[in-house]
C-alpha cells in the first residue's frame, strides 16, 4: 500500500478551499495551514498561462524529515505516510529546514505540524478533507498500489509532474499538466 | 450639510455569550487513532450534524454544520444530495463559521442618542428598539401613508421585512441585486427568450461542448455549481472562450483568449452575429422554426464585419471567425454565458441582448449543454390576510424612465428619499437588511443626502457594516447558523427543498429576522399577518403541505423533487416561448415601441485619459461581496486587495512590486486607503483591477478596517442604462498617487 495524491492543475482554479477544509478538519490554527495554494505565471501579455496548484506535504518516499529527526516524532505511517508524533517532538524544527517543499510549520503549541493525509480520515475509508471539498475535483487519492485505484488510472493516462525532483525525495505528491 | 445623523461608529458592545445545540443527526468524529499521529482536532465524542444552507453568498448550498459535544461548530460540510453544491462547498462556505464566531458582532440592540450636541449608540432592550421602530414607522405612516416606508434588502432575512412592508402597505422594496447587478442580463433575455436565466442559472455547463465567457471570471466567482460543472466540462474537453481585458483564471483554462479591449464587448458579439449568418453557419432548422426578426437582424449586422471589429476590439479577425466557428461546430450544445455583475457601461442591456441573440442563433435555449428549463417547486404561503393596496408603488419613483424594470431600481428608491420642490411619492423610512449599501451602491453623494433626509434608519445585519453608522436603530441578526429560516425552494434541473435550523442557540442577543420582523409588526398592529408564535410552525405547516415534514428535513436536510416537464425542448412539440409572439425576438418590437434600438448597436464608450487606467473590479474565490474581509477563517487567504498593474505600466510610473499607492479617479475623488501594487502579465496595460470588497473605513471591523482599497468610492461616474435602470459602473478611470494625498474634506 502507497498513499498518493495527483492533482489536475487544469481543472484548480485557486480557490484555496482545500486550504479552509483543513484548517477546519485538523483544527489548524487560524494564521498557520498544513496545505497552501501556488498561482505561477510565466510570459508576457497577452501569450501568458497559468499555473494553479495546491501544495502539502509530499510524503515522501526518502524522506529527509524523517531522517534528521533527533527523537523519531517524525514517521512514517502504514502506506508512507509522513506523520510527526507530537508527544515525542521537541520542536526544534531540523525537520522545517530539511523540507524542500517547506511543507511544515511550528505549531503555536510547541510541536511540528504539517499535513497527515487526514489519516483519521483515511482509516475510515474517506478522502482526505481537501480532496472531499474541492469544487473542481481536481485532486484524486489513493493507493498506488493498487491498479483499479482512481489516481492509478489518472497518472496512466496525463502527462504528469512532482515538485523539485532533484531532491530526491521521490515525493508522492503528482500534479497533471 | 444637514448633520442629524452622524456617522457613529459602534464599539465592541456586548454580553456574554451563551449556546445550547439544537439538531438531531448524530455524528462520530473519527474512530479513535493511533497516538503517536499528529491529530489537532479530534476527540472521539459523538457530535451532532445539523441542517443548513449556506447564506454567505447567494447561491445558498445546502450543508451540514457538525457539532461538538460542547457546542462547538467544528466545520461545515456540504450535503452531498444538493445538485448546487454536490457535497462540496465553496471556500467562503467551508469558512462560513467566522460569520458565527466573528467577535466583532453585533450583541445588542442600538439606539442613537445626542447628549450634548454628541450623537452616539447606547445599548438598549429588544423591547426599547422595537418599540422605537414602530412608533416611528407609524409616525410616518400618518404624516406621509405607509408607502412611505422603503427596504433595501439581500439574502435570505429580506423576505421578511418585505413580508412586514406589504403588510404595513407599502412594496417599495429594491436589492442592489437588480439596478447595480444582473438586471440587464435578465431584461435582455427576458426580451429575446421571454424568460432570464435566473439564479442559479440554467446554464448546461456540464455537458456543454463550447463555453464563451464575456468578462464572466467562474472560478473567481465561486457559484459552487457553475465551477464544478466547468470543471466537469473541462475534463470532457469543452472548449472554452475567455473574453476579458485580463487573464481570468477562466481565461488560463481556455483553448482562446481574447483579450479584448475594454468597453467594445458589444462591437465583438455583432461580428460574432456577422459571422455566423454570413458564413452560413447559424443553426437554420432551429431559427426558423423558433425565431423571428432574423431578416432585419442579418440586414442589420451587415456591416459589422470582423475585420470592422478588429478596429474596435483589437481582436484579429482571424480570431473573430476561428471562435465563431468553434461555436457553430458545438450548436446546440454551446452557452454564450449571459454573465451575471452586467452594469458595466450604460448599454448594457443592449449587450445582453447580442448575448441573447447569439444564443438564439446556435440554438442553445432550450437544448442539451445549452440553456435547459428550470423546474421549481411550489412552496405554499403560510395563511395570511390580504396585503392592503399601496396608493403608490416603486414604480412611481421611476416618473416614466426605465420602462423594462421587472424589479425596483435602488437609485430611484435613493432618489425619492430626497426632498425636493414639487416632489410627491417621498421616502422618509428605510430598513436595511444584510446589504452594506454604503460599499454595494454607487453615487455616494446622493446616498448621502437621502440617508441625512430620513425620518428613520433601521439597520438589520450581523455585523458591524459600514451602514450600521448611519442607523437610528441598530438590530443585531444572529447568522444563519443559530436560526430557522424560509426554506430553500430552488429550480434546477430538478426542484430541491432546503432546510435550515439553527446548529447552536443564537450568541449574544442577537436575534432570527422572522422574529425581529414579527416583533415589529404585532406593535404596528398587524398581527393576524403573522399567525404564528414560532416560525417553525410555519416550516411545518409549509412541509407539510408538499408532503415532507420537519421531521423528515431535519433527517435529511435536502429533498429532491421528482421533475415532470422535460429538460430540453421536445423536438417533437410545438413549443413556445415566453414572448408576446412565442417565438425569439431577434428584432425586439418592445423595445422599438418603448423608444430604443430593436437590435444592439455599437456605441462607443469614453476611454482613459493619458495617465488613466480603466478601473476594473471583480472577484476573489475566498471572498464575497463585502462581507467576508472580517471572516477570521478566510483573511488569511487573502488578507487585502491589491491593483493589478501591467509590468510596462509599473516601469513607466516606477511603481515597485507590493508597494502601497493611492488611486485618485477621473473626478479627483481619492481611495481611502492605500492599496498594494501586485504587477502581473495578466492584466492589459490600459486597465488595473482590484478585486470589490476591501477598504472597509468602519473601525468596528477590527480586521478588515483599513485593508486594501474600496472600489465602489472611485465609482464616481455612473451610466444609467436607459432601459431598465442599471447602473454602468465600470466608466471610471483611476491614476496612481505614490505619496500620501493631503486630506480633503470628505462627505
Amino acid at each position: 500500500m502507497r498513499y498518493a495524491m495527483a492533482i489536475d492543475t487544469r481543472k484548480c482554479v485557486g480557490c484555496s478551499d482545500c486550504v479552509v477544509a483543513c484548517q477546519t478538519e485538523n483544527n489548524v490554527p487560524v494564521g498557520f495551514c498544513r496545505d497552501w495554494v501556488v498561482e505561477v505565471v510565466d510570459g508576457t501579455y497577452p501569450n501568458v498561462s497559468i499555473e494553479l496548484r495546491s501544495e502539502r506535504c509530499n510524503h515522501c518516499n526518502n524522506s529527509p524529515c524523517v531522517r534528521c529527526c533527533p527523537t523519531g516524532a517524525s514517521h512514517f505511517e502504514d502506506g508512507g505516510i509522513v506523520v510527526v508524533n507530537y508527544n515525542k517532538c521537541i520542536g526544534c524544527g531540523a525537520c522545517i529546514e530539511s523540507c524542500p517543499y517547506e511543507a511544515r510549520y511550528s505549531h503555536p503549541d510547541g510541536y511540528v505540524d504539517k499535513c497527515t493525509f487526514c489519516i483519521h480520515r483515511v482509516r475510515q475509508g474517506l478522502d482526505p478533507a481537501c480532496v472531499s471539498v474541492c469544487p473542481t475535483k481536481c485532486m484524486y487519492f489513493g493507493d498506488m498500489d493498487d491498479p483499479n485505484s482512481g489516481i492509478v488510472n489518472v497518472l496512466k493516462n496525463r502527462k504528469f509532474k512532482s515538485l523539485a525532483p532533484e531532491a530526491g525525495t521521490k515525493p508522492q505528491i503528482f500534479y497533471l499538466v | 450639510m444637514h448633520t442629524r445623523r452622524n456617522f457613529i461608529k459602534i464599539s465592541s458592545l456586548g454580553l456574554g455569550a451563551t449556546a445550547l445545540t439544537a439538531g438531531i443527526v448524530n455524528w462520530a468524529l473519527g474512530t479513535p487513532i493511533s497516538k503517536n499521529v499528529s491529530n489537532g482536532s479530534q476527540s472521539s465524542a459523538a457530535g451532532k450534524k445539523v441542517a443548513t444552507y449556506c447564506e454567505v453568498c447567494f447561491w445558498k448550498c445546502a450543508g451540514w454544520a457538525y457539532v461538538t459535544p460542547n457546542n462547538e461548530i467544528q466545520k461545515i460540510i456540504g450535503n452531498s444530495d444538493d445538485p448546487q453544491c454536490n457535497g462540496r462547498l465553496c471556500p467562503r462556505g467551508t469558512g462560513g463559521v467566522g460569520m458565527f464566531s466573528d467577535t466583532d458582532r453585533l450583541k445588542t440592540p442600538l439606539i442613537r442618542v445626542t447628549k450634548g450636541g454628541v450623537q452616539s449608540y447606547r445599548e438598549a432592550t429588544w423591547d426599547e428598539a422595537l418599540d422605537f421602530v414602530a412608533a416611528k414607522m407609524k409616525s410616518i405612516s400618518e404624516k406621509h401613508g405607509p408607502e412611505s416606508m422603503a427596504l433595501f434588502n439581500h439574502g435570505s432575512s429580506g423576505k421578511y421585512f418585505t413580508h412586514l412592508l406589504n403588510s404595513f402597505g407599502s412594496n417599495n422594496v429594491a436589492a442592489p441585486s437588480f439596478a447595480q447587478c444582473r438586471g440587464p442580463r435578465d431584461t435582455g433575455f427576458e426580451l429575446t427568450f421571454g424568460e432570464s436565466v435566473s439564479s442559479p442559472e440554467v446554464t448546461d455547463i456540464r455537458d456543454t461542448r463550447c463555453l464563451v465567457l464575456i468578462g464572466s471570471h467562474i472560478g473567481e466567482n465561486m457559484h459552487n455549481g457553475q465551477v464544478q460543472e466547468m470543471s466537469e466540462a473541462i475534463d470532457k474537453g469543452a472548449v472554452i472562450i475567455t473574453i476579458d481585458p485580463r487573464l481570468s483564471t477562466a481565461a488560463s483554462k481556455s483553448k482562446f483568449w481574447l483579450p479584448i479591449k475594454p468597453s467594445t464587448d458589444l462591437a465583438l458579439l455583432l461580428a460574432w452575429i456577422h459571422v455566423l449568418i454570413y458564413d452560413d453557419r447559424y443553426n437554420k432548422a432551429y431559427v426558423e422554426k423558433y425565431a423571428e426578426g432574423f431578416n432585419e437582424l442579418k440586414e442589420h449586422v451587415k456591416d459589422y464585419t470582423p475585420e470592422w471589429a478588429y478596429g474596435i476590439t483589437t481582436i484579429k479577425p482571424e480570431l473573430i471567425r476561428n471562435t465563431a466557428r468553434e461555436m457553430a461546430n458545438a450548436a446546440p450544445s454551446v452557452i454564450i454565458h449571459p454573465g451575471r455583475h452586467t452594469t458595466w457601461y450604460g448599454d448594457d442591456v443592449q449587450r445582453s441582448r447580442a448575448i441573447a441573440i447569439l444564443n438564439g442563433l446556435l440554438g442553445a435555449w432550450g437544448n442539451r449543454g445549452g440553456i435547459y428549463f428550470k423546474e421549481g417547486i411550489k412552496v405554499p404561503e403560510f395563511p395570511h390576510p390580504e396585503y392592503p393596496k399601496p396608493a403608490w408603488s416603486w414604480r412611481d419613483t421611476l416618473n416614466g424612465r426605465y420602462p423594462f424594470a421587472k424589479e425596483a431600481v435602488t437609485n430611484t428608491i435613493i432618489e425619492a428619499s430626497i426632498p425636493g420642490e414639487g416632489k410627491t411619492n417621498l421616502i422618509k423610512g428605510w430598513i436595511v437588511s444584510g446589504t452594506n449599501l454604503i460599499v454595494s451602491i454607487p453615487l455616494k453623494e446622493q446616498l448621502m443626502k437621502a440617508m441625512q433626509s430620513l425620518d428613520l434608519l433601521v439597520v438589520v445585519d450581523t455585523m458591524p457594516m459600514e451602514i450600521t453608522g448611519y442607523a437610528d436603530v441598530v438590530l443585531p441578526e444572529c447568522t444563519y447558523l443559530e436560526r430557522y429560516d424560509d426554506l430553500r425552494a430552488s429550480a434546477h434541473r430538478e426542484p430541491t427543498l432546503a432546510l435550515r435550523m439553527p446548529a447552536v442557540e443564537p450568541l449574544y442577543e442577537t436575534k432570527p429576522a422572522w422574529w425581529i420582523s414579527k416583533q415589529i409588526g404585532e406593535r404596528l398592529g398587524l398581527s393576524a399577518f403573522y399567525n404564528y408564535k414560532d416560525f417553525k410552525e410555519v416550516l411545518e405547516w409549509q412541509l407539510n403541505k408538499v408532503g415532507s415534514s420537519l421531521a423528515e428535513m431535519e433527517r435529511i436536510g435536502l429533498k429532491k423533487i421528482e421533475r415532470k416537464t422535460p429538460l430540453y425542448i421536445d423536438p417533437a412539440s410545438d413549443f413556445q416561448f415566453k414572448t408576446p409572439t412565442g417565438k425569439i425576438q431577434f428584432n425586439s418590437k418592445e423595445l422599438q415601441e418603448a423608444g430604443f434600438d430593436a437590435m444592439p448597436k455599437y456605441t462607443v464608450h469614453p476611454q482613459p485619459e493619458d495617465g488613466f487606467y480603466r478601473l476594473i473590479y471583480g472577484r476573489a474565490p475566498m471572498h464575497t461581496f463585502s462581507r467576508t474581509a472580517n471572516n477570521r477563517n478566510l483573511v488569511a487567504l487573502m488578507p487585502e486587495n491589491s491593483v493589478w498593474v501591467n509590468p510596462q505600466v509599473a516601469e513607466l510610473w516606477g511603481i515597485k512590486k507590493d508597494q502601497y499607492v493611492w488611486l485618485k479617479n477621473q473626478d479627483g475623488v481619492v481611495s481611502n486607503f492605500s492599496v498594494k501594487v501586485r504587477i502581473t502579465e495578466r492584466i492589459r496595460w490600459d486597465s488595473v483591477y482590484i478585486v470589490h470588497g476591501f477598504g472597509h473605513h468602519h473601525k468596528p471591523l477590527t480586521y478588515a478596517f483599513g485593508r486594501g482599497i474600496n472600489d465602489t468610492e472611485l465609482i464616481t461616474s455612473v451610466k444609467i442604462d436607459p432601459i431598465m435602470g442599471g447602473t454602468g459602473m465600470r466608466g471610471n478611470f483611476v491614476t496612481f498617487l505614490k505619496t500620501m494625498p493631503k486630506k480633503e474634506a470628505r462627505l
